[in-house]
This record gives C-alpha cells, sequence and structure tokens, in this order.
C-alpha cells in the first residue's frame, strides 16, 4: 500500500519536474522581450473590451451539482459491483442484485425528475434568464 | 514488477531491512516515471504527424511530408520550435495560476500512466482500486483546464475552459458507469484482474460476453473520445467559435505542454478500451499462468509479445479515433449535453442493470453463457462486414471521378470513415 502511494507521488513529481526542467531550459535558449502590445489580451486583433473575468452562465452550475450527485453514487456503487460476482458464487447473490437495481432505480428516478423539470435542457426559454447585463457581462451567450 | 526489481535491486547492493529498501525503491520508481515520459514522447510525437497525415488523405491532400523521410521527423522540429518561441504572458492575466496550469494538465495525464498495464507484468504497480484511481486522477486535468482558462484572463479562453470542464464532468458519467459494467462482469477493480479475467481469443474478451457489454463498449468508447474533447466533442477548442478554448493566451513550450497532453491522451483512451472490453495483452492460445511461470528469456520474450499484442490493438483504437475526427463534424453545445445526458446515461446505467442480471443468472460456460456470446460475436462480424463493404462500395463510387480528375486511382483502402 504504502509502495504503491509512493509510486503515484513519483509520477506526479516526476511529470511536475519534466515540466520544470524543460522551462528553465527554455529560458536559457528562448527569447524574452515584453511588450505591451504583445502582452495585450489577446481578442483577434480588436482592442480588448473590458476584463475576461465576467459572471458566466449558471447552466455550468447546475451540471456542476447534477455530476456531484451522481459522482458520488458512482463511487458508492463501484465497490459493490466489484464484490456481486464472489457473493454470487458464495449464493447471496439475489441481496446484491437486490441491491444495486434499487440503488440504480433512485438514480434513474432522479434522472427522470430532472428530466421531467427540463434542467437536462440546453435551451431555455430566455423569459426564464436574467437580462444581460452592462459591458462586458453577458448572462445568456453560452 | 517493480517491487520485484526494487527487491533484486535492493539484495544486489546488499542493504539492509526496512530503512535501506527505500533508496533503491525510489530509484526504480524515478526510473519507471521516465521511462513513462519517454512512452508518451515517444507515442504523442508521432501520433501528431501520423494523425496529420491521415487528415491529409481525408481531405485529399498531402500532410507534413518534408521533415526526414515521408515527414516522420516533423514532431521533432515542432517541439524544437516550440521550445526556441518566446513564452509570452498576457499583462491581464493571473500570473501564478497561468504559468502553474500546464504543470497540473500534465500532472494529472501522466499519473494515469501509474496503472495501465502494457504486458503480461509491464506495469508501474497494479493498484487494487486501479480503474476507480484512473478516473479519479483524469481529475486534474480538469483542474487545471479551469486554471488555464480563468488564469488566462481572456473571454475565448474562459469559455473554453468552463465548456470543458462541463463537459468533462459531464461525460464521466456515461463513462464511469459503461465500466461499471465491466467491474460487474470482471469483479474485480485492478487492470492486471481485469485482463486475467479475459482471455485471447475474441470470444473469450468482454466485448463479446454478452450483446450488452458490446454495447457498452461504444458508450465507453464515446464517452472517453468527449472527456479528451476530441472531435466530434471538441467544443471547448472551437476554432471557429473559440479560436483555440482554454490554451488561447498560451504559446510556445508552455503550449506544447497541453498538445503533448492531449495526444499523449489518446493512447490511455486506447488502452482503457482495450484492457476493459479487448482482453487487454492476452496472448491468444496462451494461459497467463504460462507467462508467470517461465523465467529468464522465455520471461522477457512472453512480456514482449503481450506487449506487442497490447500495443496492437491499442494503435487499431488509436486510428479508429483519428478516423472518427476527421469524418465527423462538430457537435452543438445543447446537442452535446443532449448526447450526454438523455441518450448515454440512461443507456449506460441500463446497460450495467442489465450485465448485473446477466452476471447473476448466467453462470458462466453455460448454454446460455455461450449462446450470448454467438450472438454478440455475430453482432461484431456484421459490424466489420458491413463496415468493409461500406467503405468499398464508397471507394467504387469515388474512383471514376477521381480518375478523371487526376489520371490515376484514389488511395485504397480510403482513410475517411464510410
Amino acid at each position: 500500500m504504502r509502495f504503491d502511494a509512493a509510486v503515484v507521488a513519483v509520477f506526479l513529481l516526476t511529470a511536475l519536474g519534466i515540466v520544470g526542467a524543460a522551462m528553465a531550459l527554455g529560458r536559457l535558449v528562448r527569447p524574452n522581450r515584453p511588450d505591451p502590445i504583445k502582452n495585450q489580451t489577446y481578442e483577434c486583433g480588436e482592442r480588448p473590451i473590458g476584463s475576461g473575468w465576467f459572471s458566466f452562465n449558471p447552466r455550468f452550475y447546475q451540471l456542476a451539482l447534477l455530476f456531484l450527485i451522481f459522482d458520488v453514487e458512482i463511487a458508492l456503487t463501484w465497490p459493490v459491483a466489484a464484490v456481486v460476482r464472489s457473493w454470487v458464487a458464495g449464493g447471496r447473490g439475489v441481496v446484491a442484485v437486490v441491491e444495486i437495481l434499487l440503488f440504480l432505480a433512485v438514480l434513474v428516478a432522479a434522472l427522470a425528475w430532472l428530466w421531467g423539470r427540463g434542467d437536462l435542457d440546453w435551451i431555455r426559454e430566455l423569459g426564464t434568464l436574467p437580462p444581460p447585463g452592462k459591458d462586458g457581462e453577458r448572462g445568456d451567450d453560452a | 514488477m517493480l517491487r520485484l526489481i526494487a527487491q533484486r535491486l535492493q539484495s544486489w547492493l546488499n542493504l539492509p531491512g526496512e530503512t535501506g529498501a527505500v533508496l533503491p525503491a525510489l530509484a526504480v520508481m524515478l526510473g519507471a516515471a521516465l521511462l513513462a515520459f519517454v512512452f508518451i514522447a515517444f507515442f504523442a510525437g508521432p501520433v501528431t504527424w501520423w494523425e496529420r497525415r491521415v487528415a491529409g488523405r481525408v481531405m485529399s491532400r498531402i500532410g507534413p511530408n518534408r521533415v526526414g523521410p515521408q515527414g516522420v521527423l516533423q514532431w521533432l522540429a515542432d517541439g524544437l520550435k516550440s521550445f526556441l518561441k518566446e513564452d509570452i504572458v498576457p499583462a491581464a492575466a493571473d500570473r501564478p495560476l497561468f504559468l502553474f496550469a500546464p504543470y497540473l494538465f500534465f500532472g494529472g495525464y501522466m499519473a494515469t500512466f501509474v496503472v495501465l498495464p502494457f504486458g503480461a507484468h509491464l506495469v508501474a504497480t497494479d493498484l487494487s482500486v486501479g480503474l476507480l484511481y484512473l478516473i479519479a486522477i483524469s481529475g486534474l486535468v480538469v483542474v487545471g483546464i479551469l486554471m488555464a482558462g480563468w488564469g488566462s484572463n481572456n473571454k475565448w479562453a474562459l469559455f473554453g475552459g468552463i465548456r470543458s470542464a462541463a463537459q468533462l464532468v459531464s461525460y464521466e458519467i456515461p463513462s464511469a458507469f459503461s465500466l461499471l459494467a465491466v467491474v460487474l462482469a470482471t469483479g474485480t477493480l485492478s487492470m492486471q484482474g481485469i485482463v486475467r479475467a479475459q482471455g485471447g481469443w475474441p470470444w473469450e474478451w468482454l466485448l463479446f460476453r454478452n450483446p450488452l457489454l458490446f454495447g457498452m463498449f461504444f458508450v465507453s468508447f464515446a464517452a472517453s473520445l468527449a472527456e479528451n474533447n476530441r472531435t466530434p466533442f471538441d467544443l471547448p477548442e472551437g476554432e471557429s467559435e473559440l479560436v483555440a478554448g482554454y490554451h488561447v493566451e498560451y504559446s510556445g513550450m508552455r503550449f506544447l505542454w497541453f498538445m503533448f497532453a492531449e495526444w499523449g491522451n489518446l493512447w490511455v483512451i486506447a488502452s482503457l478500451a482495450t484492457v476493459g472490453f479487448l482482453g487487454g495483452w492476452q496472448i491468444p492460445g496462451v494461459r497467463p499462468e504460462v507467462i508467470d511461470q517461465s523465467t529468464g528469456w522465455a520471461f522477457a520474450g512472453w512480456q514482449a509479445l503481450s506487449f506487442l499484442v497490447f500495443a496492437g490493438k491499442a494503435s487499431m483504437l488509436v486510428l479508429f479515433a483519428i478516423q472518427i475526427r476527421w469524418t465527423l463534424p462538430r457537435l452543438r453545445v445543447d446537442q452535446m449535453m443532449i448526447v450526454c445526458w438523455k441518450y448515454l446515461v440512461p443507456l449506460a446505467l441500463l446497460g450495467s442493470a442489465g450485465v448485473l442480471v446477466l452476471v447473476a443468472l448466467v453462470p458462466e460456460g453455460s448454454p446460455v453463457d455461450w449462446f450470448l456470446r454467438a450472438v454478440s460475436l455475430g453482432l461484431g462480424l456484421w459490424l466489420i462486414i458491413a463496415y468493409v463493404r461500406k467503405a468499398r462500395a464508397a471507394y467504387l463510387a469515388d474512383r471514376e471521378p477521381y480518375r478523371r480528375l487526376e489520371g490515376k486511382d484514389p488511395w485504397y483502402p480510403p482513410y475517411r470513415l464510410p
């Protein structure tokens, strides 16, 4: 177990180290001539309007919530799924199967509810959206 | 495998006990990590060239063919060029976030190589929760994308980053649920365990175990393509609308790390599908126990052979992914969400429930089991035959006009998907 964790850590650190080393080595050979025009935010050659940090669509927020719920359920289902075969072999298959099927049924019900509520639709009626704000703050553009 | 080498190294160096084990173990791990990096470099690089050549054939042009014979060294030239380019950081950007994003992106990608098996014993460490780990650690990539998107302080980058994150988290659900079917059918989460639960011959693969798993393979593959932001799911980078997405402000070497991980990720997708459904490194007609018990040169030979089998299957899937990319148009953002939540998620849920019932009711080796295998093998054969016939028909239809135009026959077989 400790060995496995160490392998993961070493792989991650090596990846970071390689990226860092390449960036550091590149520093020696690449030019570095900053320039106010060059360092401007890229907006296809136009002068950038407003900051890039504006409030964006809340639909992404709903998606994130949806994902969170489903992901927790996945994390709970997988361990049971891993032992189903051995339980079936041991004659306790019914318990595992009913358990997982119940769990999946809850998920399906949740999905059906969200579907019916219209949370899965990307295009909504414009009336339900807040009106677009001023300079650079857009509410309806995805 | 690594543990074994570390123990050998320890006894060879004559280091005592618990503390003496640390140094050789670390050295071996570092070696493995560097080896994985070399593999990524020698995969991701040439694959960019390969993809551009295939794209050229699909679009009736030539593609890069100047650097080296047929352009095979193009990736080296591209890498060198990026290395020498200036590293521009926009003045408005959040500097630390902007600078650190490629590190996380690449780190999260490379950490998946800990559990990917390349051959019978060629795996850094076979975690008992390998499949779950693979899904979890690739979450780091999302963090990197969000950091790049937000840190750039650029509208294109922000939209690309947010879209990409939304897409990645959405498609993780069907991906995980279709892999749930694999876990149900094999009863283990370890990557090597999943491979060992299958066999070398096609009818022993999970893909052809029953028709439901056959369908799950396509759900899983589509979801992993979407997770890697590849066409038809490459909205986060949609050139026509977002210029380049989350890496629009990056230049030179820092940009290269994003591309590096993205192309390298093709290997991860292909390996995941190979391990989960296509029997992994299993050599037809050779039981894994034979490999376990062999020693010396025979052992090394089996490793090499199993690697070749694995790489062959994975390369076919990589070619398939490339063909999909250059054949299908990009989805719109609402279509992408519909495909995920209204088709793939219910399909994956139903599919894994069905596999669960089959696992419980149909014992392995029973007549029903063989019937299901025969049905799914038939499905697979039908798919291959239909593919070849369609490709040939498309080729024959194109041949006459092409000959009139160019005076010679077009390339056969055609690279485009029919």
